[in-house]
């Protein structure tokens, strides 16, 4: 793409600066504003992050040392249920959404989202759902404990936290496929003229293709714990083998959800790179079609290889072939996508501010987290790592450095656009610094655990591993501790700050970027006119 | 890409740009991907006879059905011990096999009989799932008949003696000297217990 020969300034706009709208909390509980909801997703989903986390420390507490020190089993189970569980619905999914809403419009010069109050009420969905799985914590029997992927016949069995559970999957459910209907209608109805489809920005593509997956998918978990419902509760036998029904069945299901669902997670956080890191290069990026073909790839491909989850479950030797190679074939679109980025940034006049640093950091633990990937994408390989801290290692490489650093990445990059204000640039390399380093003190031991052989999602362990597991757990302290950094740099950005101009990025080229910072209540209420 | 100084949106034919649910075609686009959405929850309820489907196709689930015998050649030079094992998963029955172990000859058709009495003083309806030990010796051990090939119902008192008819394939691996099988009776709610 090229760059942007004539920036407007905002004077147009100028009449908008005082907005009309309701004050305190009324205002944002009826809000419409693309960007008010952005704000209010990234608050909720930053929120989720440090539950989650909380519930990620009980669980690093307990392993800190072998034996049972300081929870029940059963709570343990709960705890990385309800991590898992909250990070995935909670925290990265809506924080995706969150970036969509503030840049999506900016991005393709629309006014706001297409359906503006659907748009309020996905948001909203959202709170209550939470608390009905925090609240699930403190019923009888507890919350759901079979681990995130709620397999039976355990979740056929357990008390109503499950159900608690299962009605919180609805609502998130809903709530995601009317934000990717949203999306979707906005980014193909509500372009700027002569926004073509492929002049726009990356993150835009990514997530038109992310609303797609969200909306083939979502469903069909909803059918999935509805069935697990009515197998609890009204007589059905899809999951009861004692009913003539097969609790494999459930994998089935839940992983053709679960697959796509991992593409959901990571594709917006490619998106943000692919602004991020020409930005910071001061190139354009390298092979924009073939970034969008790739992009599209991975998502066609991510509904044939759900079974590569289940290649413990005894499927026939053909289907295990099959299923092995599509998902090596993964390989390709995204090796794609991590070779245009390096190709990006070959001989760039390369700048490290803070998002930069965490678009380098994202590139480099990614690209750990997807050899992993393929390592137990291997039939034999995985027999033997099937559930054991290794896959813990692997998803953690792809969904913490990798979708959260984007985030962090994305969250710096745009602040200025969203404040008016430059943010401390030393706290947020102080930021990356603890996050990266400690990140991989925390999951790089989970390696040698996993290919010693330790299992996930059980409280105790032998002798063996009490040194890994200390190291790990530390890390994890700190990790968890570094994100204040985090929060700090957000509110003091907030709070004030050397003014940022509108384009505080001299390699920046996207419409955003015309705009004034802050970004005004209303943007493009007129279209600008791309060439 | 290069941007104008905005101006009012060139006539007819452009995309349209406001934020305006009521204009047809973001309404039109909400229903078909609204649509889109329900015939994917529906699909998720499709999965289920398609995977009986090809559970059937493969043979995966073939469970409740004879197997097919192709030339057996008694193989008298080996004999293997079979142990059985029988279990109820909340039933009120009582369920035992009539002989703890039979050594047999691969290729040796062989009939074995296991005995179950209700205990209740209602009609109860059963289901035995088998399985093996080693797990994989399950595929070497051939049934020709079997009480669990169909649901069994047993009067209040009444006492049911059944065979299973079985040949172990002369192919078992070499280092196989025992096979468990193992029986668990499930109780079938709501249906035939009336």
């Amino acid at each position: 793409m090229s760059s942007i020969t004539q920036p407007i300034g905002g004077h147009e706009h100028a009449h908008d600066d005082h907005a009309h709208h309701p004050t305190g909390i009324m205002r944002w509980v009826t809000t419409t504003n693309h960007k008010d909801i952005g704000t209010l997703y990234l608050w909720f989903s930053f929120t989720m992050f440090i539950v989650g986390g909380c519930m990620a420390f009980v669980i690093r507490a307990e392993l800190f040392e072998p034996g049972l020190q300081i929870v029940t089993p059963e709570f343990f189970n709960e705890m990385t249920t309800l991590h898992g569980l909250i990070m995935i619905f909670g925290a990265l999914m809506p924080g995706a959404v969150g970036f969509a809403n503030w840049m999506i419009p900016m991005q393709i010069g629309a006014p706001d989202m297409a359906f503006a109050r659907m748009n309020n009420w996905s948001f909203w969905l959202l709170p209550p759902a939470a608390l009905m799985l925090l609240i699930s914590l403190f019923v009888p029997g507890g919350a759901a404990g079979g681990g995130w992927t709620l397999y039976p016949p355990l979740t056929i069995e357990q008390g109503m936290g499950m159900d608690l559970t299962i009605f919180a999957i609805h609502i998130m459910g809903a709530s995601s496929i009317m934000g990717s209907i949203n999306i979707i209608t906005t980014i193909l109805n509500l372009r700027a003229p002569g926004m073509t489809l492929m002049k726009m920005p990356l993150f835009c593509w990514t997530w038109l293709i992310t609303a797609y997956l969200l909306i083939a998918v979502m469903p069909v978990l909803a059918g999935a714990v509805t069935m697990l419902l009515t197998d609890r509760h009204f007589g059905t036998s899809f999951f009861n083998a004692a009913g003539g029904g097969d609790p494999i069945l459930f994998q089935h299901v839940f992983w053709f959800f679960g697959h796509p669902e991992v593409y959901i997670i990571i594709l917006p956080a490619f998106g943000i790179i692919s602004e991020i890191i020409p930005t910071f290069s001061r190139k354009p990026l390298f092979g924009y079609a073939s970034m969008v073909y790739a992009v599209a790839a991975i998502a066609i491909l991510s509904f044939m290889v759900w079974a590569h989850h289940m290649f413990t479950t005894g499927l026939p030797t053909a289907g295990i072939l099959f299923y092995m190679y599509a998902t090596m074939l993964i390989a390709v679109p995204t090796g794609v996508k991590v070779f245009n980025w390096l190709a990006t940034m070959w001989k760039g006049s390369i700048s490290l501010e803070a998002p930069m640093m965490f678009a380098l950091g994202f590139l480099f633990l990614f690209v750990i987290g997807g050899f992993t990937g393929l390592v137990l994408g291997i039939v034999p390989l995985d027999v033997a790592l099937h559930d054991t801290y290794y896959v813990v290692a692997h998803f953690h490489y792809v969904m913490v450095a990798g979708t959260l650093f984007a985030f962090f990445g994305g969250v710096y990059y745009w602040l200025p656009k969203w404040t008016g204000h430059m943010y401390d640039e030393s706290l947020a390399k102080w930021h990356f610094w603890l996050s990266f380093i400690l990140f991989n003190v925390t999951f790089f031991p989970m390696h040698f655990l996993g290919l010693a052989g330790m299992p996930r999602r059980v409280p105790d362990y032998p002798q063996q591993f009490a040194d890994w597991n200390m190291v790990s757990s530390i890390g994890a302290f700190g990790f968890g501790l570094s994100q204040l950094v985090f929060l700090y740099a957000v509110i003091k950005c907030i709070r004030g700050g050397k003014p940022a101009p509108a384009k505080p990025w001299d390699g920046a080229t996207s419409l955003e970027w015309t705009l004034p910072s802050p970004a005004p209540y209303h943007s493009f209420e007129t279209p600008p006119v791309v060439r | 890409m290069s941007v104008d100084q905005p101006s009012p949106r060139p006539g007819s034919g452009s995309t349209p740009a406001t934020a305006d649910h009521r204009l047809p075609g973001n309404r039109r686009l909400f229903m078909k991907l609204a649509v889109v959405a329900v015939a994917m929850f529906g699909f998720g309820y499709a999965m289920v006879p398609f995977y009986n489907a090809i559970c059937r196709a493969t043979g995966l689930r073939d469970i409740d059905r004879p197997d097919r015998i192709v030339n057996t050649q008694v193989d008298a030079t080996r004999s293997v011990r079979i142990e059985f094992d029988t279990n109820l998963r909340n039933m009120p029955w009582k369920f035992r096999a009539l002989q703890e172990s039979t050594d047999v000859h691969p290729g040796a058709v062989t009939q074995v009989l296991f005995e179950v009495v209700n205990e209740s003083d209602h009609a109860v309806t059963g289901q035995a799932i088998p399985s093996y030990g080693p797990q994989f010796a399950g595929q070497y051990f051939h049934k020709l008949d079997c009480f669990c090939f169909k649901r069994q119902t047993l009067a209040p008192g009444e006492t049911r003696k059944m065979p299973v008819v079985f040949v172990v394939d002369p192919k078992l691996p070499q280092q196989v000297s025992t096979i468990t099988l193992s029986y668990t009776f499930f109780e079938v709610e709501g249906n035939g217990n009336g």
